[in-house]
């Protein structure tokens, strides 16, 4: 007996007499007997807990450079998290339930999705938010596929060939399967924003959508009022894709500049980077499209006494009732990151964010002036940036990289191999959690490995 | 606890000039022109103000006003909701595991990537597949990546096919998932025992199926005894089989899927390897696939020479990735923490232990509730309302006032082919007393149903809410707070 099974000899005798069977293995007898397992598993014995801790510390210590000082984002970003978002996410009343379902058992869960909604759609300046996707990748792959239901018949979509290449490989994972689709890139011009001239000559009245990342993975935020007006122009919808949302705390929302549906990863937001996972998708999209929107949704609503609860509502788009005719197959989604992001956005709330943003913004451009004034270092992008950037080098990235980590720095992400044409050029990320002094020993290790 | 708990939304205790969190000072020069002249916003309208203090209590209240796994038993057929042990949270969380960037170099995630390998090879030997990709975000997900592969292996052999043949009693992910493939549904019925008819089964096989979708044990709790000459008879035709593992709690160390005939499967960490399920998430939807399966998995591929882990995206025929990175990590650890813990003894008394709790909950109420399969059960069993409709009481009914007693009900309405459903599954963390307390508040349920039955149309009383008005909801829709003019 296993510490998770509290079941004494004496419970086991009675309960198999109730069932009215002489063993535990006659419960199993409508399984064919050459179907059942003869011998054990082949797994390693079951450990106490201090062994446990043991094994999983050591397996955690063979990952490395978490004393270095990481100029990495590309996608997943280390922000400073206060600690009420860790100390509420150990409750059991949030982590250990089911999805709300019941809603009169439920209401903390529900309450809480209806805020990180409401977040979710003034983030994104947008009407209607779901209650979460499981990453931004995905996410904007369910965009595409919701442009689809809304615009029926047309069949090219334009994707920002600066779009994150995980997103853009996740795109063609979902849309290579339905032969009604065709994906088309949109170059990105010396400044690292969509060639928008290329983008009008091409477009016609067949295009479905026009997919942006805001900003970019080139850390360039681009000029999504501009490319909106083109889209609509012919008809098509705009969306725009967020890996860091924190950027949103400055810039336009995608909403006011014209995006039809804008989704973006949460993970900037109170999430552990963890190795990519899980994050969070965001997703939402303007009011009259709200019945093609995949995903859980939540909604206000009055109990038999007249006061106010909250319920997951409009499910007839969903899985469980429609089946095939559903508009996404998700289900289970990201509840618990859902909640993580919400409760990071009440605490650093209207001030506390636009700081934070502010502070990204201010200490990237100091390490851009910094790192473009090391010989052999040049900005590769006019455009704007908000806390990433891409330098070039006048040595190739893996040796670069190789003698910075020899200088406890984890320097940045090598585009070369998703840009073959981006050759020698690294994305660079300094957060608010970046000194001035870790700043100032990149550009000097830089300097030394480049000379 | 307080009975009575109005919480308001942040957004209206809000207050100009409060605040939650104080940030170091700058300490590079303060640039004046930032970003480039790009049109900024204003103000992060509507975002609330507020202190510490005001946001711990509002989650604090909040969560006061959920049921969950830690405050007792939670029934919810299909859905697994077993005991989430607190050492796995403690260990997802090492810093070492937190921090680590999923694009820093190979050497550097060792560690991290040693973990998916080794969760890989466990799940491979408690399901008998060839191979796992961890990289689905959730059961959905895992299935929809299956079928990308089912899809990807029949074009290479000569054509994707059209059909996929469902079940009558299959979760609604699966359709969903099958036609975003692009595959068109066919539904295969159910026979009197509750399982698929093989007959009819049979009949539907043809060469333009691509594939049967199974879930075993089915949604009704009961084993398909027939399953090999089910694998059989869509393997003669060219087709595929793949398993909805969503009910692999009734199977581990017991039996194994890939000795089945099954193909490919998703997995549930979530539901069988005791991840929790957050409110509806995070979860992770392994798969697992036979031999032949394995060049079209999706990217990257962990590969281990000499002890040490490499990340392989160097493959031609893959679907190509399904999401950003490498999977839900922090649930991976923690599944991987239960089977470390558990080691193949403990992982048999999963099943040992889930089939024990179903059955004997399923004998205590015989005779209270209708049982329209008399089939044995596996890990659940479907009960319906057919005597209480009698007495013009719904399961919905019997759901609510189950909460008066403090249990969370269990899952209403599904599976479809049983009309009026209750369908129960204790897992194997439940003891026997909290069976018990189960059991006689539904005994007692019954008694009402009969004796007061208008106690049961007005449940819960106990809540802090009662029945909401879910056609109002859905009629005229609130989505999210907005600031009043």
């Amino acid at each position: 007996m296993s510490a998770y099974t509290p079941h004494s000899e004496a419970d086991i005798a009675s309960m198999l007499e109730t069932i009215g069977v002489p063993t535990v293995d006659d419960l199993f007898a409508t399984i064919p007997a050459t179907l059942r397992q003869q011998a054990g598993l082949g797994l390693p014995a079951g450990l106490t807990e201090p062994e446990l801790r043991r094994e999983l510390t050591s397996l955690a210590a063979r990952n490395a450079g978490a004393d270095a000082a990481v100029f990495l984002g590309a996608g997943a970003y280390s922000h400073a998290v206060p600690a009420v978002v860790d100390q509420i996410l150990l409750r059991s009343e949030f982590a250990t339930a089911y999805t709300p379902y019941q809603p009169e058992v439920s209401q903390g869960t529900l309450q809480s999705v209806f805020e990180f909604q409401t977040f979710t759609a003034l983030l994104l300046g947008l009407d209607v938010a779901n209650a979460s996707m499981y990453d931004g990748a995905s996410a904007t792959a369910e965009a595409i596929l919701m442009a689809r239901r809304v615009l029926p018949g047309r069949r090219v979509v334009w994707l920002a060939r600066s779009l994150h290449p995980q997103y853009r490989a996740t795109v063609a994972t979902y849309v290579c399967r339905l032969p009604d689709l065709e994906l088309r890139d949109i170059p990105f011009g010396p400044d690292g924003r969509c060639d928008l001239t290329v983008l009008e000559a091409a477009l016609r009245d067949d295009a479905l959508c026009v997919v942006l990342g805001y900003p970019n993975v080139l850390g360039v935020i681009e000029d999504v009022t501009a490319a909106a007006s083109l889209a609509r122009a012919v008809g098509a919808l705009t969306l725009t894709v967020t890996t860091e949302p924190l950027a949103l705390a400055m810039v336009k929302s995608p909403g006011a500049s014209g995006a039809d549906i804008a989704v973006a990863e949460g993970q900037s937001f109170g999430l552990p980077i963890s190795y990519g996972g899980p994050g969070v998708g965001l997703f939402a999209t303007r009011e009259r499209y709200l019945r093609s929107m995949p995903g859980r949704i939540v909604g206000e609503t009055v109990d038999a006494k007249g006061r106010r609860g909250f319920v997951l509502t409009l499910a007839t788009r969903e899985q469980h009732i429609r089946r095939e005719r559903a508009t996404s197959n998700i289900c289970t989604n990201q509840g618990l990151c859902a909640l993580r992001a919400t409760i990071f956005m009440e605490s650093l709330g209207k001030q506390g964010l636009r700081e934070v943003a502010w502070q990204n913004a201010q200490k990237a451009a100091y390490a851009a002036e910094r790192l473009g004034a090391v010989p052999g270092v040049r900005r590769k992008f006019s455009g704007p940036v908000f806390n990433e950037f891409v330098v070039e080098l006048a040595k190739p990235w893996p040796a670069v990289d190789a003698g910075l980590r020899g200088q406890g720095l984890i320097g940045g992400y090598g585009l070369e191999p998703a840009y073959p044409e981006l050759k020698n050029c690294a994305l660079v990320c300094v957060t608010e959690l970046k000194t001035k002094d870790q700043i100032d020993r990149l550009a000097r290790a830089l300097q030394e490995v480049l000379s | 606890m307080i009975k009575e708990i109005r919480e308001p939304l942040i957004f209206e205790i809000s207050e100009t000039g409060k605040r939650a969190v104080e940030l170091p000072a700058l300490d590079v020069p303060e640039k004046k022109d930032l970003l480039g002249g790009v049109p900024l916003r204003r103000e992060l309208e509507g975002f609330p103000e507020v202190s510490e203090t005001e946001v711990s209590r509002h989650f604090t209240r909040l969560s006061q006003k959920n049921y969950c796994v830690d405050i007792g038993i939670y029934p919810l057929g299909s859905c697994t909701m077993k005991y989430n042990p607190k050492v796995n949270e403690r260990l997802s969380g090492l810093p070492d595991f937190a921090a680590c960037h999923p694009l820093a170099s190979e050497d550097l995630v060792q560690g991290s990537l040693e973990v998916l390998k080794r969760l890989e090879t466990y799940l491979c030997e408690i399901a008998g597949m060839d191979a796992f990709s961890l990289h689905p975000a959730a059961g959905a997900h895992g299935e929809l990546t299956g079928m990308m592969l089912i899809r990807a292996v029949l074009e290479a052999r000569g054509g994707a096919r059209k059909y996929v043949l469902i079940p009558d009693s299959a979760h609604g992910t699966n359709p969903s998932s099958a036609h975003i493939c692009g595959y068109s549904v066919k539904e295969v019925k159910s026979n009197e025992k509750g399982t698929i008819d093989v007959e009819a089964l049979d009949a539907a096989m043809t060469d333009e199926v691509a594939a049967l979708m199974v879930t075993n044990p089915n949604t009704l709790g009961v084993f398909e005894s027939d399953i090999c000459r089910v694998t059989e008879i869509v393997h003669a035709k060219g087709g595929l089989v793949y398993m909805d593992g969503a009910n692999m709690n009734a199977l581990t160390g017991i039996v194994r899927p890939g000795d089945m005939g099954i193909d490919v499967l998703h997995i549930n960490l979530h539901k069988t390897f005791s991840t929790p399920h957050g409110g509806g998430g995070p979860g992770s939807g392994p798969v697992g696939v036979k031999k032949d399966f394995v060049p079209y998995l999706p990217v990257p591929v962990i590969r281990e020479k000499g002890g040490s882990f490499a990340l392989d995206f160097d493959r031609p025929a893959t679907i190509g990735r399904v999401r950003s990175y490498f999977g839900n990590f922090s649930v991976i650890v923690r599944a991987l923490c239960y089977i470390l813990t558990l080691g193949p003894k403990g992982v048999r008394e999963i099943a040992e232990f889930a089939v024990l709790n179903a059955n004997y909950i399923r004998k205590s109420l015989e005779g209270e509730y209708h049982l329209k399969y008399t089939t044995p059960s596996m890990h659940e069993c479907v009960f319906s309302d057919k005597i209480q409709k009698e007495f013009g009481v719904t399961n919905l009914d019997i759901a609510k006032r189950l909460i008066d007693y403090g249990i969370h009900p269990p899952t209403m309405s599904f599976p479809l082919i049983v009309h009026g459903a209750l369908m129960i599954e204790p897992t194997e963390t439940e003891s026997r007393r909290d069976l018990d307390l189960f059991i006689d508040a539904m005994k007692a349920i019954a008694r009402e149903a009969k004796e007061n039955p208008e106690i049961l149309h007005s449940a819960p009383h106990a809540a802090y809410v009662s029945r909401l008005d879910e056609v109002a909801a859905a009629k005229f829709p609130v989505l999210r707070w907005v600031k009043e003019p």
